[in-house]
């Protein structure tokens, strides 16, 4: 017979106000098993863990019931106490009767008569409970970056620094991200690519770091501590080790029809090509979509220029396998596509531009030099419309509904940019909120109105039409009521920011979710926001929600750190909650193997004795080191024969059974 | 003996009170079901939750069991589709208990005794308001016999 302890808290009179605890707790001394039935304030306490702790050595308990709040909050401390005591810690069950009942129900017999049913399921289950003890496994000492940007790159160097080895993975040909095509940043307005290049450098001279550019994760398998990512190299078609980065084969090449991305399509570039001068590695790649070579078979000039004798026509993609202990998932961004917004005549008039275009305009290394110049016509404009809120904290389905954070930052930044450089062009920007939460934001969306006489106009624009060499800008002053009409030469569309295209597609590869606008979701929004439901994967910077710089990097080096915690951990613990089969009962269809998402579960043949004769016999057989135990091979099962640890068909039948009392 | 018999159902509607079992997957519905606690909102006290890792754990042997037992109605809530934490734990779910469901209508027990819901871990709301929902529904069907075992007495 079970020895059961029931302790109820009272939880200060956030239990007790709505549950009778003392009855319950006599109600509880009633079940069978339980020997001991009490109540405390706050068995969370010191005290009350150790009056727990005491009970079971005195009262010799080998099984306990605290009914208490969650067990998601404090499941953890009593097992630990248990622990402590000598008892297996997986023989304590919580009956949640804050969260599940004096929280929600406000009659107390109800609330009484509920806790005692919910305490009644506890013991019920928690007398089939059995000892179970966690394996431990091993942990890789190598973590995986997935995203070369910014975040990307901080969460490198931090880890690299603590002295473990790092891969990151960047989909394009260079590490930098969205920050390398970005002119200055706020509030500060201190060049980007002065802070953003040397942090670069550092990456790709860091002994511990190890860059693979143009690569993409092809196959994430294993689990925390142990995964096992399969990274395809794309070919480069030049020899990374060979090239010195002269830059003779980019200058000859005679493909010259491609937009460039990095100068988002504004020019465009070679077939054969860095996407800008301060590339890392500083390694040209040859698109093979644009080469002539790879279409016609003829030209080639580039390897005929190399004297490095780098270009490499024959390279083709390589796979590389690695084992890591810890991923951090850095993808960034992107910015939407407008081709649903044609009142703002964006893709019609190449004077509609959206404002990372416009970043590229400023820039000194952009394709204007950093003057300002209408695309049409390259000449000076001499009044700027900004439009905010393109596609953000838009209900309808062509936008999104949240807010894309830092538009109305940059959008300032970039009205002063203009302003500054030419006091004579007209600055007006049309908003629906200015949103400046952020140390020195709002002063510095201030000053863009009260020192450079920028026009802030809070109201929607229906349209630009268009019209000659002009846009002319329909509005309306949502404040006055009036409509406005502007005849600018320029227009720039904060357009909102999304989340990658193909988050989904890496998520399902991770095992990690994305929410309803596909970035991927934290643990917790408010205490893990850089863990994801994944032991061992962790999020940095713009792929969990919009970001700005800042937040990134201290994101990134949160995310560092979880993963250097995890690392430096010699052992890790297993979840002893996994699936088992029983091999006398196993008919070896292999239903299981089916449909566990792990790979947990596989075939193996056993021998046994019956009747005198040797019988070999097929069956599954669960891999406890991959099983997370979700329990779904049970239900699958035909004959019965697998059952999970701690989740037993069993006790949940006797949970439904005291429930149901 | 007709009449009294009938007598007796309308007394016992009169103060019936349904009993739920809820199923929540640990990950997102019953960490729901406890936003909903932290939030304070209000639900019947006769729903009951019954922790699961997942939901794909929920066996419908489990909920033939409830019934059997006495329950008048049952409610499945896991993360959404896309979102189970064991990714793709909650398709399985949703197949088997749609076959399921039809499987009850057949052997002649309402279908709306069952609910299957995905609630996530921020839908307290939710969570408070599919119960209430399930909560009318089966009133209105009043008490399941259908299933009961007759040896059970509440
Ligand atoms: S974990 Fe919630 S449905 Fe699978």
């Amino acid at each position: 017979m079970a020895r059961i302890g029931v302790f109820v808290c009272w939880c200060g009179s956030n239990i007790a106000a709505t549950v009778d605890v003392k009855e319950v707790a006599k109600e509880a001394a009633k079940m069978s098993g339980v020997v001991l039935s009490t109540d405390y304030q706050y068995m969370c306490s010191e005290i009350g863990q150790n009056l727990l702790r005491n009970a079971i050595k005195k009262e010799k308990l080998d099984r306990v019931v605290v009914a208490a709040c969650s067990p998601r909050m404090h499941e953890v401390t009593f097992r630990k106490a248990a622990e402590l005591a000598g008892l297996n810690p997986y023989l304590v069950e919580i009956a949640n009767i804050r969260e599940h009942c004096s929280w929600v129900h406000k009659n107390k017999d109800e609330a009484t008569e509920k806790a005692i049913a919910l305490v009644r399921a506890a013991v019920a289950k928690v007398t089939l409970n059995q000892e179970l003890i966690p394996g431990e496994i091993g942990i890789e000492k190598r973590a995986l970056v997935i995203g070369g940007g910014i975040a990307g790159i901080q969460t490198a160097l931090d880890i690299a620094d603590a002295g473990y080895m790092v891969d990151v993975i960047e989909k394009t040909p260079s590490i930098g991200g969205k920050m390398a095509q970005i002119d200055k940043t706020f509030p500060t307005l201190d060049c980007s690519a002065c802070i953003l290049t040397p942090k670069m450098v550092d990456a790709s001279m860091h002994p511990n770091i190890n860059l693979h550019t143009y690569s993409e994760v092809e196959k994430v398998s294993g689990y925390v501590g142990n995964f096992e990512v399969t990274i395809n190299k794309k070919a480069r078609s030049v020899i990374i080790e060979k090239c010195s980065g002269c830059g003779v084969c980019i200058e000859k090449c005679p493909s010259r029809k491609t937009k460039s991305e990095f100068e988002e399509g504004l020019v465009n570039r070679k077939a054969i090509y860095t996407p800008f001068p301060q590339a890392v590695p500083n390694v040209p790649v040859i698109d093979r979509e644009a080469c002539i070579k790879f279409k016609t078979g003829k030209c080639g000039i580039c390897k005929k220029v190399c004297t490095a004798e780098a270009i490499d026509f024959e390279q083709e993609d390589t796979k590389i396998i690695q084992k890591y202990g810890a991923i951090v998932v850095s993808t960034g961004y992107d910015l939407i596509d407008l081709a649903k917004f044609g009142e703002y005549a964006y893709g019609e008039d190449p004077d509609v531009i959206t404002s990372l275009e416009f970043e590229r305009i400023t820039n000194a290394a952009g394709p204007t030099a950093g003057k300002l110049l209408r695309p049409s016509n390259n000449e000076k404009p001499e009044k700027v419309v900004f439009i905010q809120c393109v596609g953000s904290r838009d209900k309808t389905c062509r936008g999104k509904t949240y807010c894309s954070k830092i538009c109305c930052m940059y959008t300032a930044k970039h009205a002063m940019l203009i302003k500054e450089k030419y006091p004579d062009i007209e600055v007006h920007v049309f908003y629906i909120d200015v949103r400046t939460p952020g140390k020195n934001f709002d002063e510095f969306q201030r000053r863009a109105v009260e020192e450079y006489g920028v026009n802030y106009i809070k109201g929607m624009v229906g349209k630009v039409f268009p019209d000659g060499d002009k846009l002319r800008v329909y509005g309306v002053d949502a404040l006055s009521g009036d409509t406005i009409e502007i005849d600018a030469d320029l227009v720039v569309l904060a357009a909102a920011t999304k989340a990658k295209e193909d988050a989904e597609e890496l998520g399902r590869k991770l095992s990690i979710s994305t929410d309803t606008n596909n970035f991927f979701t934290e643990a917790h929004p408010k205490l893990r926001p850089v863990e994801t439901h994944s032991a061992g994967i962790y999020l940095a910077g713009a792929c969990q929600g919009p970001k700005d710089i800042p937040e990134t990097v201290a994101q990134a080096s949160a995310a560092a750190s979880k993963a250097i915690i995890l690392l430096s951990k010699s052992k890790l613990i297993n979840n002893p909650c996994v699936a088992k089969v029983d091999e006398t009962i196993c008919c070896g269809c292999l239903e299981c193997t089916n449909i566990c998402p792990y790979e947990a579960i596989a075939s193996t043949i056993i021998e046994y004795r019956d009747h005198g004769k040797m019988i070999k016999k097929l069956v599954s057989e669960v891999n406890e080191a991959l099983c997370q135990g979700c329990g779904g091979c049970t239900v699958t099962c035909r004959p019965g024969a697998i059952d999970l640890k701690g989740f037993s068909n069993k006790q949940i039948l006797a949970e439904v059974d005291a429930l149901c009392f | 003996m007709l009449l009294e018999s009938k007598e007796n159902l309308t007394i016992d509607k009169e103060e019936f009170k349904p009993l739920i079992v809820a199923f929540c997957c640990n990950w997102c519905s019953y960490a729901g079901a406890d936003l909903a606690g932290t939030s304070r909102l209000n639900y019947p006290a006769n729903i009951r939750i019954i922790k699961v890792p997942c939901s794909c754990r929920v066996n419908p042997n489990f909920v033939l069991r409830a019934f059997q037992n006495g329950a008048d109605g049952v409610v499945i809530a896991g993360c959404h589709p896309g979102d189970c934490h064991y990714s793709t734990g909650n398709y399985f779910a949703r197949r088997r208990l749609t076959l399921f469901t039809s499987l009850l209508n057949y052997i002649g027990i309402e279908s709306e005794r069952l609910k299957v819901d995905w609630i996530s871990a921020a839908e307290a709301n939710k969570f408070a308001t599919v119960m209430n929902d399930v909560l009318e529904k089966v009133h209105k069907l009043g008490p399941n016999r259908k299933l009961r075992d007759v040896r059970w007495k509440r």
